[in-house]
């Protein structure tokens, strides 16, 4: 029997079991010998100094082991480099208890650690600061005459500034026969991954610590605590096997992990630090960002002239950067562009990517404009899309590695029933309620990182893979499954994959949708190698039956080797090894992109969605009824998690278009709804109908599986097609997100 | 907490029955994570708003970190650990898997418990109503469809019984 092909199968996930069952365990949930507990106390104030600390209070307690402050704080790693980070952005990172600057409210200021949870937290409430307080700037709005030009640092090259200007927009957009400008605001938004942040330090002596902690980057990590706290590498082990959820907020190692690992090697103990909830809004968030655009076009319907202007927020200490503002030249080729992006740095923690940064904000006010501008010229919106179609890329004039954007447009439009739009606003009415339609483009990058794989055919006959990836919930481990037992003719059963752990052979953080492509293409390139390998040997071992085949005819199938036109000539993988005096065969390899040949290419997946809204005529209230969205992000390995991708960050776009926002107090500089209560997130009861499709996209150029990631691509389209439709279903043009009902009613309250 | 006595209290968790000695601030959630090493029942707000911790007390749905260990003396809890039938899986545990009702999974034990509960309360009729009626427990991976789909099976099968 043959096996049937794994990739392109939709496989439930391997760790299933694990998860229904309440087996998986998460970086807080490790049952370890006399465990200490440590509780954070975070700054109530926003800007300024702490003049004194008084612990008094605190140490009268039972059960207190150790208050850590900046008064007590061990001397440590003193130049900022060494706590830099693979996702740090230009600036001086954050070193925790370092000093006592205060420079954002919610900053952590000591660790508590005592015997149990209970007495640490309620040791917190007896800690006493006396501060000195700053003015402070936490509103961007009020800021924009802070905007400057963006630091330049390491992590430049991963996200480049804006590009040149091409032509002359100014000219070309004030002789446009067509025009229209707009402004748009986000606001906060923070990740709010269910799990809570957690770090658990295994205190092993002789300077070596096992780590469990909440991270999308085990390497990451360890080097971090390595170089902090002047440990060996190898004395440090990050472990990472499940992570619940974190979109983005893991790419950097958060605070827990510090003060853990501090409390950890100054008391010589085994340390458990989780953050609450509250806590979770006092790192790494979406930032707040205004886009002014102006977009031009003439009679036949081609945008000629395109200007997108942004400014984010960014920390007094770092400059995080989103890449937000170059979309538009990827998908439409006016001749007239002029792209520009500052950062005003506020009293505010450092931004960090959050699930399609710089991408759904930027392509937000991008769709929306070309859905108003559709309207000036009295076309319909996917009309118009089609009519500024460029198959290859207009900002740098490459061809795409593939691009099945025309695809995604017509099979979501069926899907939909676009065609029966009448364009008309407020023209469909359903009772008491408007129902509108409307539509927009996504795009995001397709990135690929070097990873290194290694790979072991054992001693029974099974395959080991190895990897220091992490699954965030992104089915990851089913699908790195799947593709070593696809390319080493074995069936998913006999195929282990090992990951979520420091020790394995490198990969990046799981962040830019870049896994599957990553980690994927280097276990392509290693079972290759172990192919080889175990070719040469059986060819070369005497009385071998391989001995005349030709090595291209050698073919690994049905856990075993075969001959292409010879089915018949069959060993088992468990008959190679005892061939091989019962030695395992092992092979590792680094693989990454082929710079050289792509080079001459552009890459990005690209997506359309389609959403219906209803909106209450009295109320304002707005419902998404309906949402269909089509993706094309080539080669599809599991489309049963795939789906759940796409499915996954629909709900972020809507969450992102009608629900989450933290709003800061001006008065404070503080966040006042840093609570699941009052941070609103799509419940069950808000879920629409959804549809996805995966357009057809073969891929021969972008890396050897054709794959480019679905994480994020599902996310960009939702927020501008349901904004365009509350202006479809009501007239009106909101531009600020999340859109209440409050909006719609002419409040804007800002 | 200067007058610390702990407080004698007996659970039946899971048909095993313990006596533990409780400080009266301890929330069940925490008495089943830090002290039985039950990890599986999950802490994602400690604040009644997310559902994660949901547990089964006397056959119904409720927050374990909204509740003091201590004022559940004599009850009877199941956690999901407790849910499956030896190694034989509950009909919706089958169906998440089937579905695909998580990603990362951290809500899952939530979902699971809170499902068990409220389909026992028998007041949901239609999918809207279940949805309705499960919204107190939250997916931030947006693996809502999946998970109302894999109850709507599990449901439909007992309402054709």
């Amino acid at each position: 029997m043959e096996n049937k092909p794994l990739i392109g199968q939709p496989l439930s996930r391997l760790e299933g079991y694990e998860k229904v069952t309440g087996n998986a365990q998460y970086a807080a949930e490790y049952n370890i010998p006399d465990l200490l507990y440590g509780y954070v106390v975070n700054s109530t104030i926003t800007k300024g100094k702490i003049l004194s600390v008084d612990v008094s209070d605190v140490l009268a307690l039972q059960g207190v082991v150790k208050i850590f402050t900046h008064e007590n704080r061990p001397s440590l790693a003193w130049f900022d480099l060494q706590y830099a980070d693979m996702d740090a952005p230009p600036g001086t990172v954050f070193k925790p208890l370092s000093d006592n600057i205060i420079r954002y409210n919610g900053q952590p200021i000591a660790l508590i650690v005592a015997e149990d949870l209970e007495t640490a937290r309620y040791a917190s409430t007896l800690i006493k600061f006396v501060y000195e307080e700053e003015t402070f700037n936490t509103i961007l709005s009020q800021n924009l005459d802070k905007a400057r030009e963006p630091k330049i640092g390491m992590s430049t090259p991963l996200k480049p500034p804006p590009p040149k200007p091409t032509g002359n927009f100014e000219q070309a957009y004030a002789s446009a026969e067509f025009k229209t400008e707009a402004k748009y605001r986000h606001g906060t938004e923070h990740h709010n991954p269910l799990e809570l942040f957690a770090t658990t330090t295994i205190y092993e002596g002789d300077g070596k610590l096992t780590i469990y902690d909440k991270t999308q980057g085990t390497i990451n990590n360890q080097l971090y605590v390595a170089n902090v706290f002047g440990l060996k590498y190898k004395n440090v082990r990050v472990l990472a096997p499940y992570v619940g959820g974190a979109f983005g907020s893991g790419l950097r190692p958060q605070y827990q992990l510090f003060l853990c690992v501090l409390a950890s090697l100054e008391l010589k103990r085994n340390v458990r630090v989780t953050l609450e909830r509250k806590q979770m809004f006092s790192f790494g968030h979406r930032p707040q960002v205004i886009q002014s655009l102006r977009f031009g076009a003439d009679n036949s319907g081609k945008v000629t002239a395109m200007n997108h202007n942004a400014v984010g927020e960014t920390s007094a200490y770092e400059d995080y950067n989103e890449i937000l503002v170059p979309w538009s030249h990827k998908l439409y080729p006016a001749a007239n562009t002029l792209f520009e992006y500052k950062l005003a740095p506020l009293d505010l923690a450092t931004p960090i990517d959050m699930r399609a940064p710089g991408g759904v904000s930027g392509m937000h006010a991008i769709e929306c404009i070309m859905d108003e501008l559709a309207y000036k010229l009295n076309m319909d919106p996917l009309d118009f899309r089609l009519n500024n179609y460029s198959e290859i890329d207009p900002s740098t004039q490459k061809p795409f590695t593939s691009k099945e954007l025309k695809q995604c447009y017509k099979k979501g439009a069926e899907k939909f029933g676009w065609h029966m739009r009448n364009p008309k606003p407020a023209s469909t009415k359903k009772g008491n309620r408007l129902v509108g339609w409307g539509m927009a483009t996504g795009i995001w990058d397709a990135y690929q990182f070097p990873a290194r794989a290694e790979v072991i055919l054992t001693k029974e006959g099974r395959l080991e893979v190895h990897n220091a990836t992490t699954d965030i919930g992104t089915g990851t481990m089913t699908v790195m499954t799947q593709i070593a037992a696809d390319e080493f003719g074995i069936s998913v059963d006999e195929v282990s994959f090992f990951y979520g752990d420091s020790k394995k052979p490198f990969s990046m953080f799981q962040g830019g949708s870049a896994i599957t492509a990553s980690t994927g293409t280097a276990i392509v390139a290693v079972i290759r190698e172990l192919k080889k390998k175990i070719i040469k040997k059986i060819k070369d071992s005497p009385n071998s039956p391989f001995k005349e085949i030709p090595e291209d005819q050698i073919v690994f199938r049905n856990s075993g080797l075969s001959v292409k036109k010879q089915p018949d000539l069959f060993i088992t993988f468990q008959e190679l090894i005892k061939a091989n005096k019962g030695k395992e065969f092992k092979a590792a390899k680094l693989a990454g992109p082929d710079l050289l040949k792509l080079r001459k290419f552009s890459k990005a997946t690209h997506s359309a969605s389609f959403v219906e809204v209803e909106v209450d005529k009295d109320l304002g209230t707005i419902t998404v009824t309906r949402a269909v969205t089509a993706v094309a992000a080539g080669k599809i390995i599991n489309p049963k998690t795939a789906r759940s991708q796409i499915l996954g960050s629909m709900i972020w776009g809507i969450s992102k278009a009608l629900h989450e926002e933290t709003l800061i107090d001006p008065n404070l500089g503080k966040y006042m709804n840093a609570n699941l209560g009052e941070y609103h997130i799509p419940v069950h009861a808000d879920i629409p109908e959804m549809e996805v499709i995966f357009a057809e996209e073969n891929d021969g150029l972008i890396n050897e599986l054709g794959v480019k990631g679905v994480g994020e691509i599902g996310m960009t389209a939702i927020p501008a097609a349901i904004a365009n439709a509350v202006f479809h279903a009501t007239g009106k043009r909101i531009n600020d997100l999340p859109i209440h009902f409050d909006k719609l009613m002419g409040h804007h309250g800002y | 907490m200067e007058n610390n006595s702990s407080i004698l209290t007996s659970l039946t968790i899971n048909s095993k029955d313990y006596k533990l000695e409780l400080l009266p601030w301890v929330s069940l959630l925490d008495t089943l994570r830090e002290r039985l090493n039950l990890t599986g029942t999950k802490k994602g707000c400690d604040h009644g708003q997310c559902g994660a911790c949901t547990v089964l007390c006397d056959g119904k749905r409720i927050l374990s970190c909204l509740t003091l260990a201590v004022t559940k003396n004599g009850s009877d809890i199941t956690t999901i650990e407790g849910v499956a039938d030896g190694k034989e899986l509950h009909p919706l545990q089958k169906a998440f898997i089937e579905h695909d009702a998580f990603q990362c999974g951290y809500c899952t034990p939530g979902q699971i418990c809170s499902a068990i509960g409220m389909l026992r309360e028998g007041k949901a009729t239609t999918r809207e109503d279940v949805k309705e009626l499960m919204s107190g427990n939250l997916c931030r991976c947006g693996a809502n469809s999946g998970i109302i789909d894999a109850i709507m099976q599990v449901k439909e099968g007992i309402d054709h019984e």
